[in-house]
């Protein structure tokens, strides 16, 4: 009869358990332990540090309001309506995970360029650009972040018991209202968790950033392009930074813990 | 605020064609065994299933469903009380009650006063802060009872709405309902597998099998002359199929039992398990009905013993247990049953 | 002791791998750069992989004489990484491993100077000037280097810190122009390709990236271009895995040959 370590953890599962949190903590240990604490109070001051989070944060989250305010209806329709081809939908709105991001930006130019499909016209009759501009990547960020909210949601709708969307109805309440007070109220922590999801894949985004949104501190250039510059010039000041984003998003997450698996109560 | 329906739907393998109608302050229960189509009609009813064919009718002449019409669920004047109470979970148990009102434009404050009486009409003064899953089963389902009347509908529908409970509670919510729907001056329409609930409930019944009506009227008279085996198990009769010959009956399945009205032509034979005796010997005496079968199955129910019967004619007896065990029966034992001829009902197929 | 054999295992497996590399025969001329044609067709002796950081600038030369070089040697693999000069000093001295080194200016090879990572002291093989590449049409109207402070335009121009944008920063203190650029890309490709797809109105490159492009793009030359030339470094790696196939590449681009295909593509002979 062998005795189970680590708290009744079955020792083939533990093995494997152990190793994964090695290879994703390790990276993030390394960086903390080879930060150039010496010298990292005047890398962090920079004005373009303050410029390059403020940007970061501020796209992210407008991307994830894009994505909750388009996403979750989407997801509405992928989960709950009758149409036809639903599942070819779904596939074409997940295309943006498996694109490569710098492929993504590419694409983007040609539909939202100045002489892209859409871009022409804006540009010939509104004057209007959108690339290189805090829009840009805004644009970009939502891009590639809001199908995560959109597979969130969606699977929230799915497991969400239909017949209290029946119950409403009995009640007098039509579609519109059911959804507002009965399907949303439901799935808020499928919602939430989609919202972080989507948060924290927008806060990284580089590829299509880069590509679509160009580089420019103060008006496009986020944490991480701010990263992989520094570091073809000054690999300490690319740690630096790479510390701050670090904690940043480690303390969001951490806020956001109670609702990460869509519990509502906060769970050791 | 009368309802006439002819429901028409088909439900993968299952065409369900049923007709009925409900008279105001009428309660109709709907009773089947499951898979027959009973909840199917019930969403029907509720708009929550656009029918094939057929219409459903409210006050004679407001169509619900028509050739042409499909009036949807929330513009139903409607209230409905579903097994698993299906409270929102998110919301106290008085914006539950208010729902109905709210989701008709009534403000916050105004259906909130009009929910609280219903509360206490319901037996849950006092709980109207909690969230329905600090209720219990009996609560939850007072709760979706007044959330159901609430704003005065036409109809009332009940699906199965005392299955989910526990039988102590079973009874004491059973023993409300029926106060409740005899207050109410709709028609209501209450879809059961039990027919107890259908005896203490209903006015009338309608039982259902397959999607097709077997067998309508009073629970007394369905009980008293089932049609059909289900039914008959259900209220615990045998029913034996035979053709009637004077005073006797040859069943279809071979035997013969003498009955006292006179009968012919094409009947059922139905005889009270209390009503058969069991003796190890031939007895001598006034019935006239005394086969030798044997015993298959014995089940205990409380202080009596039902027994499963075959032979020339198959029936069910209950014994009580002390018999039982004097007897010294068990399954495999060879009984004489008997029925007195007046003690079996006899009634046309 | 199972521990014991792995590690002895690995450090096996570990030699053998690195044994495999030196497939090169012994260099006779070692790390002495030659501009005849001699030593730079071996006939066919070098073997192995040969790798060779370059600036993007150099994406189109490099590529030919590359080509040239396998098609003389067939045993030979020649792989290149062309990204902004910065970018590649900086991995070389965090540890890449790498034949070659050409910069497009020599601050950034001193930089790799600095870290003592030459073989030999590094030779100048080539000069690039900056000018104006603006989308086919010229659809901005752009017509000098003025225009760069102009607000209205979509103007793109490299990072500071690579060559073509160090550069370019000098060109507009010389000429005493604030920029307005709504861009800074990180390599001067990513910066001729904003042009390529007509989303920039100006970009400030290199002659050789205008010439590259083509017809889809049309460059305008600029007086103030002469006063920051670059001149691009070359030279071998100490660490070098293949030192013989990088003396030969070396040779190459400062053959007659090379230095042709060079100049051909825009390039300027190395002034003295």
């Amino acid at each position: 009869m062998k005795r189970q370590r680590g708290g009744g953890v079955p020792l083939p599962l533990l093995v494997p358990a152990v190793l994964a949190v090695s290879f994703l903590v390790l990276p993030l240990v390394g960086l903390v332990v080879r930060a150039p604490w010496s010298s990292i109070g005047p890398q962090l001051v920079q004005r373009e540090v303050g410029q390059a989070l403020r940007l970061s944060l501020l796209s992210a989250t407008l991307a994830t309001g894009v994505s909750l305010v388009l996403g979750v209806p989407l997801a509405w329709v992928l989960a709950r309506s009758r149409l036809r081809g639903r599942s070819v939908l779904r596939a074409l709105v997940t295309v943006p995970l498996v694109l490569p991001p710098v492929v993504g930006g590419v694409a983007l130019f040609l539909v939202l360029g100045r002489t892209g499909l859409l871009g022409r016209p804006l540009y010939e009759h509104l004057g209007v650009t959108i690339p290189f501009s805090t829009t840009a990547v805004v644009i970009a960020e939502t891009f590639v972040a809001m199908p995560f909210l959109v597979i969130s949601v969606e699977g929230a709708l799915r497991a969400a018991d239909a017949r209290f969307e029946d119950a409403a109805a009995t009640l007098g309440a039509d579609r519109w209202t059911t959804f507002r007070r009965v399907t949303l109220p439901l799935v808020a922590p499928g919602i939430a968790a989609g919202a972080v999801l989507c948060w924290a894949r927008a806060l990284g985004e580089f590829g299509a950033t880069i590509t679509f949104a160009g580089n420019f501190p103060g008006t496009t250039q986020t944490m991480p392009l701010a990263v992989y510059l520094a570091l073809q010039s000054d690999p300490d000041a690319a740690i630096a930074l790479s510390l701050v984003l670090l904690a940043v998003s480690l303390a969001t997450l951490l806020l956001l813990r109670g609702r990460w698996l869509g519990q509502r109560e906060v769970t050791a | 605020m009368s309802l006439a329906a002819h429901v028409v739907v088909q439900r993968g393998s299952l065409a369900v064609d049923v007709s009925f109608s409900v008279a105001d302050g009428e309660v109709l229960a709907v009773l089947g065994p499951n898979g027959a189509g009973k909840s199917t009609v019930l969403r029907v009813l509720a708009g929550l299933l656009r029918p094939d064919g057929g219409e459903v009718l409210v006050d004679g002449d407001r169509v619900w469903d028509d050739a042409d019409r499909h009036v949807p669920a929330h513009q139903r004047s409607l209230g409905m009380v579903f097994q698993d109470h299906l409270l929102f979970p998110h919301l106290s148990v008085t914006e539950n009650v208010a729902f109905g009102l709210r989701s008709r434009g009534v403000r916050k404050a105004a259906a909130r006063a009009e929910a609280a009486p219903w509360l206490d009409r319901v037996g849950l003064a006092g709980l109207g802060d909690r969230r329905p899953g600090e209720l219990s089963g009996g609560q939850a389902q007072r709760a979706a009872l007044a959330r159901a009347l609430v704003g005065d509908p036409r109809v009332l529908l009940l699906d199965e709405p005392l299955s989910a409970l526990d039988a102590r509670t079973r009874l004491a919510v059973r023993a409300e309902l029926h106060r409740h729907l005899a207050d109410y001056p709709g028609s209501a329409v209450l879809v059961t597998h039990d027919p107890v609930d259908a005896m203490a409930l209903a006015d009338r019944v309608v039982v259902v099998e397959e999607g097709r009506v077997v067998q309508a009227g009073t629970p007394a008279e369905v009980a008293r002359r089932p049609r059909t085996d289900y039914v008959a198990r259900l209220v615990g009769l045998v029913l034996l199929p035979g053709t009637g010959e004077g005073q006797q009956v040859a069943l279809d399945g071979g035997g013969v039992v003498a009955v006292a009205e006179e009968a012919a032509g094409p009947v059922f034979v139905a005889v009270r398990p209390e009503s058969v005796a069991l003796y190890l010997d031939r007895p001598a005496g006034s019935p006239r009905n005394v086969w030798p079968l044997r015993l298959a199955a014995a089940t205990p129910h409380g202080s009596v013993v039902r027994c499963d019967l075959t032979g020339e004619v198959p029936l069910t007896a209950d014994v009580t247990a002390t018999a039982f065990a004097e007897l010294g029966l068990a399954p495999g034992a060879d009984v004489w049953a008997s029925v007195k001829a007046s003690e079996v009902a006899v009634y046309t197929r | 002791m199972k521990t014991r054999a792995l590690v002895l295992l690995a450090a096996v497996a570990a030699m053998s791998l690195s044994a495999c590399g030196d497939d090169s025969p012994p260099d006779d001329a070692a790390g002495s750069s030659s501009s005849s044609a001699a030593a730079s067709s071996s006939g066919g002796d070098l073997s192995g992989t040969l790798t060779v950081f370059a600036a993007a600038s150099l994406t189109d030369v490099f590529g030919d004489l590359g080509d040239q070089l396998m098609a003389d040697n067939p045993g030979l693999d020649v792989q290149f990484n062309f990204a902004g000069s910065s970018a590649l000093a900086t991995q070389l001295t965090q540890g890449a491993p790498a034949d070659v080194f050409a910069s497009a200016n020599e601050k950034q090879m001193d930089v790799v100077t600095a870290a003592g990572l030459q073989a030999a002291d590094p030779t100048i093989f080539t000069e690039n000037v900056l000018e104006i590449a603006v989308p086919k049409g010229n659809p901005g109207n752009v017509t000098g280097l003025a225009d760069f402070g102009n607000a209205d335009l979509t103007l793109a121009v490299c990072a500071a810190d690579v060559p073509c944008g160090a550069a370019a920063t000098a060109v507009f203190a010389d000429a005493g122009i604030t920029a307005q650029p709504d861009t800074e890309e990180e390599d001067v490709k990513a910066a001729l390709t904003k042009v390529q797809l007509g989303e920039v109105d100006a970009a400030l490159v290199y002659a050789t990236d205008v010439q590259a492009a083509g017809d889809d793009v049309e460059g305008i030359e600029f007086p103030e271009a002469e006063q920051e030339v670059n001149s691009y470094p070359i030279c071998t790696l100490s660490a070098a895995p293949n030192p013989a196939a990088a003396q030969a590449f070396v040779d190459l681009v400062e053959s007659d040959a090379g230095q042709q295909a060079l100049t051909d593509a825009g390039f300027r002979a190395p002034t003295s």
